[in-house]
C-alpha cells in the first residue's frame, strides 16, 4: 500500500496536474481565453442564478398540430372522394380526433377505401423503415369510413414541428442581440430557451407569443363588411377582424396569393413621403411571379395584409406590382415595425408556442449570490481546514494538501466538462470539502486504531489504508447513486448540484486511494518514523 | 479592506501558523473520543426503538395535518424577488396595489434588508397563458419603482411533472441504493440500512412540515443528498461490522455491534463535525436563496443521520438475523477479549 513505483508516482502526479490546469482558463477574461488554441478554451459557465438572465420553456400546442392535420386530411378526402365521383352524405366532419365520411351507396364502399388508403404515406418519407404510415383508415360499417393519425405518426409529426420551430425561435431570438443564447429541445413538445444577461423576457415573449403567418389575399368587395357580420359570407370568403381594433372587420377571400413563405428580406424603414415607420420586403422569384399577376389582375380592388389571421392593413392596388418588392404601412411604432420585420424574416411557426415556465434572475441578484457563495465556501473551508489541523497535525497537513488538490481538480473537471456552475453547485463544492476530508478521517482513524493495535507504525499505516479504502469506495458509492439520481431529475440549479457533488465524489475518492496515500507514503520514505504523531 | 476580507485574511494566517507548528510537531494530540471507548450503544435499542417508531408516526401525522408548504415548482403559480429602488419597501402600499388585480391573495413577505421583498401569487386558474398574464399584471402595477431581481413563473403542467419527477426521483435513489446494498453485503444489511433511511427522510419531512419551509425542488436535491450521506455512514459502520463478524466468529451479536460502533465512533463524530462546519458556513453566509436547502440538510446529516446510523441502522441487525448462523449458537459463546484472532 505505501509503495508506488516510479512511473506510477509519475502518472498520478500527471493525472492530477493535468486536471488542475484545465481550471486555469477561468482565471482568465474571457476575451483573452477566445484568442487561445480551441482545446484550452473550455471553461466553467455560470449559472443563470448566478450570472443573471431569462429561462422559458416553451410548448409546442400539440392539439393545434393535430388539428392542423386533420383539416388537412378532411380537404383531402373531399377532393379524392370528388375526383373518384364517388357519392358522400353528410359531408366530411371531423369527429373525436378523426375524419369521418359517410358513403352514399354500399357499392362506392369499398373502393372509397381503395382510394382513401392511398393517401397514406410511410412515417418519415421514403426512407422510413418502420412501415408504418402516417394514416388510418378503418370501415366503420354502414358506409361509414373513419380516417385517424396513429400514435407514431403523431410522434413524428411532433418532431418535425419542433425540429422546425426551434429552428425559427433561434432565428427570432438571435435577432435580439443577445449573447450565446441556449435552445435546445426537452421532451416530446418543449423547447427550452435560455439567454443569459436578459433581464426582462417580456419583449421575447412577445416575439415568441406570435405565429407569424403571413398572408396575401383579396379583400372580396361583394359584401360590406356590416352585412358579413350578420352571417352573409359567400363560401369561399370569410371575415377577419383588423389587427388594431377599432374594427372595420374586413370581408377576405380564403385564397391565398402570397404567403410569407415567399418573403426572402423584410427591414423596418420609414416611408418616403409620411415619414411613418413600415416594413418593406421583397419576395422571392416565385413569390414575384404570383405577387405580380394577382396585381395585374385587380387593379382598383383593395388586398389585404394578414399575420395570425388578423389583417393588418389593406391597401388598394393601384398599378400593378411586378418588382417584387413592397412594403406595409398599419399604424407602426419603430419598435412594433421592427417586431414584424423581424418575424417575416424569421419565418413562421408551425404550431403556437406556449410559455410553461419562466425563470429570470437580475443581474444584481446573481452579483450578490455568487458574493455569498464565496463567502460561504471560503469560510467553510478555512473551517474545515483548522479543525482537521487541530485534529491531526502533520497528517492534517497531508489531509488539508490532498483536499486543496481535490478542490482544483473539481474545478478542473468542471471546466473541462463545461458544466455549469450554479449556487447550489457552489453549495455542493462545499459540502464536499466537509465530506472529501472524511476519507482522511477514515484511513488516519484506522491507522490510530492498528497502532493500538500493537503494529509497527508502518505496518499500521499501511493496514490503515487497506481496510479504509474499501469502506471509502463502498460508502461513496451509495452518495454517487443518489447524485445521479438527482442529475437524471433535476433541471437548472437543482443540476448543477447534482453535477458537484457527482464530480467531488469522483475527485474525492481519486485524491483518496492516490494523493494521501503518496504523500503519506514519501513522508514514511523521507523520515523512516519510529512514531506515527497522528 | 473590508472587514470580511479582514477576518479571512486572518484566518489564512492562523491556517500557516498552525500548519508550520503541526509540521514541527509541536501541537498536542487531540483525541475528541477517548482511545479505549466500550460505550453500550446496543441496549439503547429498546429506548431508540420507541423513541423513533413515535417520532415517525409524529411526523407522518404531521405531513398528513399540517402538509408541506409546496413551492411554486410543484404548486404553480408565481414568485417574484423585487427590491424598492427608494431604499425601503413600503407593503402596506403595494399590498393594496396588488390586491386590486383581482389575482386572488398575494402573499407579500419582507426578507433580507428593508427594501427586499418576496412576492408570491397563487396559481391562476385558465392555464399557462393565466400565468403569463399575472406576471406582467404585477409588472405594471408596479413598474419601474422596484429592481426586478429574481422572476419564476411555473405553469400547472409544469408543476405537476416537477412533483412527479422529484418522487419518482427519491423512489429511484432508494431503490438503486437497495440493490448496490443487496449487491455488496447481505440482504439483512440492504434493509437495515433501507429501514433506517426511510426514517431519515420521514423525520426529515416531518421537520419541513413542521417549520413550513418551502418544499420545491432544492428539498428534493437536500433529501437525496441526506439520503447519501446518511448511508454513507451508515455503511462504514456495516463495512465494520462485515469485518468484525469474519474475525470473531464467537462473540455475541449485542457486543459485536457495540464494539463496531465504538470503533467508529471517533470518524463519526469527527466527519459529522466537519460536514456541521461546512453546511453551518452555508447557512450563515451563503444567503437566503439556499437557505432552506442547508436548514433542511442540517437537520438530516447531522442531526437524525449520525443518530439513526449508530442507535437503528447497526442494532436493527440483531432483529434481522444477522450472526445467528456463525460457527457456535450466540447464546452458548463466551465474550471474546479483545484480541487477535
Amino acid at each position: 500500500m505505501l509503495y508506488f513505483t516510479r512511473w506510477k508516482a509519475l502518472g498520478i502526479i500527471l493525472t492530477a496536474l493535468i486536471v488542475c490546469l484545465c481550471a486555469v482558463p477561468n482565471f482568465f477574461p474571457e476575451a483573452q481565453v477566445k484568442t487561445w488554441p480551441a482545446w484550452a478554451q473550455r471553461r466553467l459557465v455560470l449559472g443563470l442564478d448566478l450570472q443573471g438572465g431569462s429561462s422559458l420553456q416553451l410548448e409546442v400546442d400539440s392539439n393545434y398540430v393535430k388539428k392542423e392535420k386533420l383539416d388537412q386530411i378532411r380537404d383531402d378526402v373531399r377532393r379524392v372522394l370528388r375526383e373518384a365521383k364517388i357519392g358522400f352524405t353528410g359531408g366530411v366532419t371531423v369527429r373525436n380526433d378523426a375524419v369521418e365520411v359517410r358513403i352514399t351507396k354500399d357499392t362506392d364502399a369499398q373502393p372509397a377505401l381503395a382510394k382513401l388508403r392511398e393517401l397514406a404515406q410511410p412515417i418519415g418519407g421514403l426512407m422510413g423503415s418502420s412501415g408504418q404510415r402516417d394514416l388510418e383508415v378503418a370501415d366503420a360499417g354502414g358506409g361509414l369510413i373513419r380516417l385517424s393519425i396513429p400514435e407514431a405518426a403523431m410522434l413524428d409529426r411532433m418532431r418535425k414541428t419542433i425540429e422546425q420551430s426551434i429552428q425559427i425561435v433561434e432565428k427570432r431570438v438571435n435577432e435580439l442581440g443577445t449573447v450565446e443564447p441556449i435552445i435546445q429541445r426537452q421532451g416530446n413538445d418543449r423547447i427550452l430557451v435560455q439567454v443569459p444577461g436578459l433581464q426582462d423576457p417580456t419583449h421575447l415573449k412577445e416575439l415568441l407569443g406570435k405565429t407569424a403567418k403571413m398572408e396575401f389575399r383579396m379583400v372580396d368587395p361583394s359584401v360590406p363588411p356590416d352585412q358579413a357580420q350578420q352571417g352573409r359570407i359567400p363560401p369561399d370568403s370569410e371575415l377577419l377582424p383588423a389587427a388594431t381594433p377599432p374594427p372595420p372587420n374586413y370581408v377576405v377571400k380564403k385564397q391565398v396569393l402570397v404567403a410569407g413563405g415567399d418573403l426572402t428580406n423584410a427591414q423596418a424603414t420609414f416611408d418616403q413621403r409620411t415619414n411613418e415607420p413600415v416594413v418593406s420586403f421583397t419576395f422571392n422569384t416565385s413569390g414575384a411571379r404570383k405577387f405580380a399577376q394577382a396585381t395585374q389582375e385587380n387593379v382598383g380592388v383593395p388586398f389585404a395584409i394578414i399575420l395570425d389571421g388578423k389583417v393588418i392593413s389593406a391597401p388598394v392596388i393601384r398599378e400593378p406590382i411586378t418588382g417584387g418588392q413592397g412594403q406595409i404601412s398599419g399604424s407602426f411604432t419603430v419598435q412594433s415595425a421592427n417586431d414584424l420585420a423581424i418575424l417575416l424574416r424569421a419565418g413562421a411557426l408551425p404550431a403556437p408556442l406556449t410559455v410553461v415556465e419562466e425563470r429570470t434572475v437580475g443581474p444584481g441578484l446573481g452579483q450578490d449570490s455568487i458574493e455569498k457563495g464565496e463567502l460561504a465556501a471560503y469560510v467553510g473551508s478555512i473551517l474545515v481546514v483548522i479543525f482537521m489541523l487541530l485534529t491531526y497535525r502533520l497528517f492534517g497537513v497531508f489531509a488539508n494538501i490532498a483536499v486543496a488538490i481535490n478542490v482544483a481538480m473539481i474545478f478542473g473537471l468542471l471546466s473541462l466538462l463545461s458544466a455549469t456552475l450554479t449556487l447550489p453547485g457552489i453549495a455542493g463544492i462545499v459540502l464536499t470539502v466537509g465530506i472529501a476530508v472524511d476519507s482522511n478521517v477514515l484511513i488516519y482513524e484506522r491507522i490510530r486504531e492498528e497502532l493500538r493495535g500493537g503494529r509497527s507504525p508502518i505496518s499500521a499505516i499501511d493496514a490503515g489504508f487497506k481496510r479504509a479504502l474499501a469502506t471509502i469506495l463502498d460508502s461513496n458509492i451509495t452518495t454517487f447513486i443518489a447524485a445521479a439520481v438527482l442529475f437524471m431529475i433535476g433541471t437548472g440549479p437543482v443540476r448543477g448540484f447534482a453535477v458537484t457533488l457527482g464530480i467531488g465524489i469522483i475527485t474525492t475518492v481519486f485524491t483518496a486511494f492516490t494523493m494521501t496515500r503518496l504523500i503519506v507514503a514519501w513522508w514514511v520514505q523521507w523520515t523512516r518514523p519510529k512514531t506515527v504523531p497522528i | 479592506m473590508t472587514t470580511t476580507q479582514l477576518v479571512l485574511i486572518s484566518l489564512g494566517v492562523l491556517i500557516a501558523v498552525l500548519t508550520v507548528v503541526s509540521v514541527l510537531g509541536l501541537l498536542p494530540s487531540l483525541r475528541i473520543v477517548p482511545d479505549e471507548t466500550h460505550f453500550d450503544f446496543t441496549r439503547f435499542r429498546r429506548i431508540s426503538f420507541p423513541i423513533s417508531a413515535a417520532l415517525s408516526i409524529v411526523a407522518i401525522t404531521l405531513f398528513f395535518t399540517h402538509g408541506l408548504n409546496f413551492g411554486i415548482d410543484f404548486k404553480g403559480g408565481t414568485l417574484m424577488e423585487v427590491r424598492a429602488k427608494s431604499g425601503s419597501a413600503d407593503l402596506a402600499q403595494m399590498r393594496t396595489t396588488l390586491g386590486s388585480l383581482g389575482l386572488g391573495e398575494v402573499q407579500l413577505q419582507q426578507f433580507g434588508g428593508p427594501a427586499d421583498v418576496l412576492l408570491r401569487v397563487a396559481e391562476q386558474p385558465g392555464g399557462d397563458k393565466a400565468q403569463q398574464a399575472a406576471v406582467d399584471k404585477v409588472r405594471t402595477a408596479l413598474g419601474e419603482s422596484v429592481e426586478y431581481r429574481r422572476v419564476e413563473v411555473v405553469g400547472p403542467r409544469v408543476s405537476g411533472e416537477l412533483l412527479s419527477w422529484g418522487m419518482l426521483g427519491l423512489m429511484l435513489a432508494i431503490v438503486s441504493i437497495l440493490v448496490y446494498l443487496w449487491f455488496r453485503f447481505e440482504w439483512q444489511f440492504a434493509l437495515g440500512a433501507m429501514i433506517a433511511n426511510v426514517h431519515d427522510i420521514v423525520l426529515t419531512i416531518g421537520f419541513m412540515s413542521i417549520s413550513q419551509v418551502d418544499f420545491d425542488l432544492t428539498s428534493i436535491a437536500a433529501l437525496l443528498t441526506i439520503l447519501g450521506y446518511s448511508l454513507n455512514d451508515t455503511v462504514v459502520i456495516y463495512d465494520r461490522i462485515r469485518e468484525m463478524l469474519r474475525r470473531y466468529k464467537k462473540m455475541p451479536m449485542p457486543q459485536l455491534l457495540n464494539e463496531s460502533i465504538n470503533s467508529t465512533l471517533s470518524r463519526s463524530i469527527i466527519t459529522h463535525f466537519t460536514v456541521t462546519l461546512a453546511l453551518l458556513a452555508l447557512l450563515l453566509f451563503g444567503g437566503h436563496a439556499i437557505h432552506s436547502f442547508t436548514a433542511v440538510m442540517m437537520f438530516g446529516v447531522v442531526l437524525v443521520g449520525t443518530y439513526t446510523s449508530i442507535f437503528i441502522a447497526a442494532p436493527i441487525l440483531i432483529y434481522l438475523g444477522v450472526g445467528e448462523h456463525r460457527e457456535d449458537a450466540v447464546d452458548k459463546a463466551t465474550p471474546a477479549k479483545k484480541s487477535k484472532a
